[in-house]
């Protein structure tokens, strides 16, 4: 017989592994897990429906729910969170996990694994789990003892969220989600071997503000440590303040309102001319929350020899960004949205100010490249041109809606020609840049925010990639727009086999595609065909009218078409290729 | 140029293979590696011998200090240190050789910690470029068995690397 035991208090009661793990992310306050389940995970699913604060989103292959909690993270600035089962559950997710990782998004994902006595037998659907994910995880746990497993899953949300942000695993054994435990969920835990730098160091900020004031060719750079940091409003300020040049990386767009004309838009491989120019020209750099990677500054040999006395000042919350592809003057290790602000009240505080004459001068010299138009295209073609779909989607969208997009050219063609005004707003994969997270992206970006309008920018080769979770949107109500720019290639393949590959387009042509509008009703959804120029806004604007309801466009755009400007692979950032070149 | 890290990791599984993990996943070398319990039961120290530019030391460095794991970081070449490393060596010790062998051993301060009609196992502690040399010293033939630690590294004086 069941003993009745008088209610204990909540801190206090005994639960399973399973039960505990449910309560943390309730006490931590998550909305949604994003998770597929299977036998390592049955008791904790088990768990999930016996309560109502926690609701799960059921994708259709794990990569979907570690995208979509993925896309839920970058639009919120809350930890994503997703739960998988062992083996392939986790070889499926591992494509997120990177994904996640490369970009320094805050996630906390649970996988099963089998019991802890079976850890080493090659049990059925067993892998090596911490192995497997160690290279890319900012940390993870295997949880042997259900006692630690509270404490484990408190020290993964804080690891996740503190200092660089990046994605933490928790790997839980079938037998511990079985096993009992008193329930505790501690306020804060302390590691002894990991206190981020918060506070940038005073002294160097004052550097900093003395070179900036100095400079005569300043220019500053943002990436997305800006957005992670939630510092957008502090560096918009810093730059009006200054009057100042900035450009975004990609993963920085938003971060300063591209309306404002200190904006010369998205610098690096395909960034504009001014953008590019002025970095390589500048004679004080500010970096903020970025990283000089191949993608942005090219050969890093050429970004240093082209321009030996510019010095550089670099924020950024991780000291291993700093001084790691380009040697860097004044390194400012810190939370940016504290140093930035100390940074402004410096510069406030002090007589000096800029030099008029000399950033009159600097923006003289922008004004002419920006002249070159590096972005301009053929308005009057009349085959649909993807910057064209894009402009449109601006305008309809009124330059207000979250947009996702796949990887490739479509890509670097929303960077660049949806004008974002705010941070959060773009949602892409910058560093792995992994095909196939548009779409489970939107999912997490919707569910988030119900009311936003959430386009999925996309091409017919990386939408194929997730496709699968066109049902999980008709599961949960999700009327996302996929705006498919159909060019029948792997665009992005194509541009560099015509570039450097003698037009040879091996394997990057996409032979027989699905008919997208019949696919998307088959999954209950809507689907519309635009095949003109005049038909592309009016498509848009059916789209975004149909409130309650996914629509699938499937756009067939210019097959020929490039993205220009081009710095190509191991060139300097100055050494781009133009539309006009050719 | 050669550096010794020092490095205090908690003493948790896999510890040990985030750190060497992290040197093949960023191409950075190691020349030696050891991993003991220290006085201190809840961490291990590892000492590493790798080498690189200083701005790859710089950077090996901070992404070692970024391991959740790792409690501190040293390089101990920056400073005045001492670097010990241990070596057993078993080596053919026969005929006319068997005195000579032993001359060598005692001229290196080693010692003979086991031996057979026809060989000898030597004990030799010291900086690396000492047991290189006495490696070398030897006829190449003689040599059987070579097991080397690895150098471990401390600093001189009252300093102590602490978490």
């Amino acid at each position: 017989m069941e003993l009745k035991l008088p209610p204990l208090a909540e801190t206090g009661e005994t639960l399973t592994g399973a039960e505990i793990a449910i309560r943390c992310l309730s006490e931590e306050g998550v909305e949604f897990v994003f998770g597929y389940p299977g036998g390592a995970v049955l008791f904790i699913y088990d768990a999930l429906s016996k309560q109502k604060k926690v609701k799960h989103i059921l994708v259709r292959h794990e990569q979907g729910a570690l995208h979509a909690a993925d896309g839920y993270a970058r639009a919120t600035g809350r930890p994503g969170v997703a739960l998988v089962t062992s083996g392939p559950g986790v070889t499926n997710a591992v494509t997120g996990i990177a994904t996640a990782y490369m970009d320094s998004i805050p996630m906390v994902v649970i996988t099963g694994q089998v019991p802890t006595r079976a850890i080493g037998e090659d049990a059925f659907q067993e892998c090596d789990t911490v192995g497997i994910t160690r290279p890319c995880v900012k940390h993870n746990f295997l949880v042997k003892d259900v006692n630690e497993l509270a404490v484990t899953i408190k020290k993964a949300f804080h690891i996740a969220t503190t200092g660089r942000p990046g994605p933490v695993l928790v790997d839980i054994p079938k037998d511990v989600s079985q096993q009992t435990a008193r329930f505790h969920y501690p306020d804060k835990v302390h590691l002894r071997s990991y206190s981020p730098v918060m506070k940038g160091h005073g002294g160097q900020i004052k550097k900093a503000m003395q070179l900036l004031l100095d400079a005569k060719r300043p220019m500053i750079y943002v990436g997305g440590g800006a957005v992670l940091g939630e510092a957008s409003h502090e560096v918009t300020e810093l730059v009006r303040l200054l009057d100042f040049p900035c450009t975004n990386t990609l993963m920085g767009l938003g971060s300063i309102p591209a309306s404002d004309k200190r904006f010369v838009g998205m610098l690096g491989m395909h960034g504009t001319v001014e953008a590019n120019m002025a970095m390589q020209n500048c004679d004080v750099l500010l970096a903020v929350g970025a990283r000089f990677d191949d993608r942005v500054i090219g050969n890093p040999a050429h970004f240093a020899a082209g321009n030996p006395t510019r010095k550089i000042v670099h924020i950024d919350v991780d000291p291993s960004s700093i001084s790691k592809r380009v040697r860097v003057d004044v390194p400012i290790v810190g939370h940016v949205k504290d140093v930035l602000t100390e940074l402004i009240a410096l510069v406030k505080a002090g007589k000096d100010k800029p030099d008029a004459a000399a950033l009159a001068a600097w923006w003289a010299q922008i004004a002419t490249w920006r002249a070159k138009d590096c972005l301009k295209y053929d308005r009057a073609s009349p085959i649909i041109k993807p910057q064209f779909v894009i402009e449109k989607l601006w305008e309809v969208t009124r330059g207000d809606a979250y947009v996702t997009s796949d990887v490739g050219q479509h890509q670097m063609w929303a960077a660049q020609f949806y004008r974002f005004e705010k941070p959060r707003r773009w949602i892409n994969s910058g560093g792995l840049g992994t095909m196939g997270v548009g779409l489970p992206y939107a999912m997490g970006v919707k569910l988030a925010f119900p009311d936003a309008d959430v386009a999925c920018v996309t091409g017919e080769a990386s939408i194929q990639m997730c496709i699968q979770e066109l049902s999980t949107c008709k599961q949960y109500h999700l009327p996302v727009k996929l705006v498919n720019l159909n060019n029948r290639y792997m665009g992005m393949v194509r541009q560099w086999q015509e570039f450097f590959h003698g037009n040879r387009y091996s394997e990057s042509y996409m032979d027989a595609l699905p008919d997208f509008v019949k696919l998307a009703e088959a999954y209950g959804h809507v689907g519309i065909k635009v095949e003109k120029p005049g038909d592309v806004e009016g498509a848009l604007r059916e789209a975004f009218a149909l409130k309650d309801r996914l629509v699938f466009l499937d756009i067939i755009t210019d097959q020929t078409e490039n993205v220009f400007p081009m710095v190509p692979g191991g060139k300097g950032m100055s050494e781009m290729i133009l539309a006009e070149d050719l | 140029m050669r550096h010794i890290l020092s490095i205090l990791v908690e003493n948790e599984a896999g510890a040990l293979s985030r750190v060497a993990g992290l040197f093949s996943a960023r191409g950075y070398n190691i020349e030696s590696l050891t991993v003991a319990p220290t006085e201190d039961a809840t961490m291990s120290r590892m000492t590493i011998v790798t080498t690189g530019s200083d701005e790859i030391v710089e950077q090996i460095t901070k992404q070692l200090n970024k391991l959740v794991d790792v409690v501190k970081v040293v390089d101990l070449s920056e400073g005045r240190h001492i670097e010990r490393e241990l070596m057993l060596v078993k080596v053919r010790a026969a005929g006319k050789d068997r005195e000579e062998m032993k001359r060598t051993a005692d001229i290196f301060r080693g010692r003979i910690i086991d031996v057979t009609d026809k060989s000898y196992t030597i004990e030799l502690t010291g900086t690396t470029d000492k047991l290189d040399a006495f490696l070398e010293a030897l006829d190449k033939g003689a040599i059987l068995e070579t097991v080397r630690t690895g150098v471990s590294g401390i600093g001189r004086g009252e300093w102590v690397l602490k978490a």
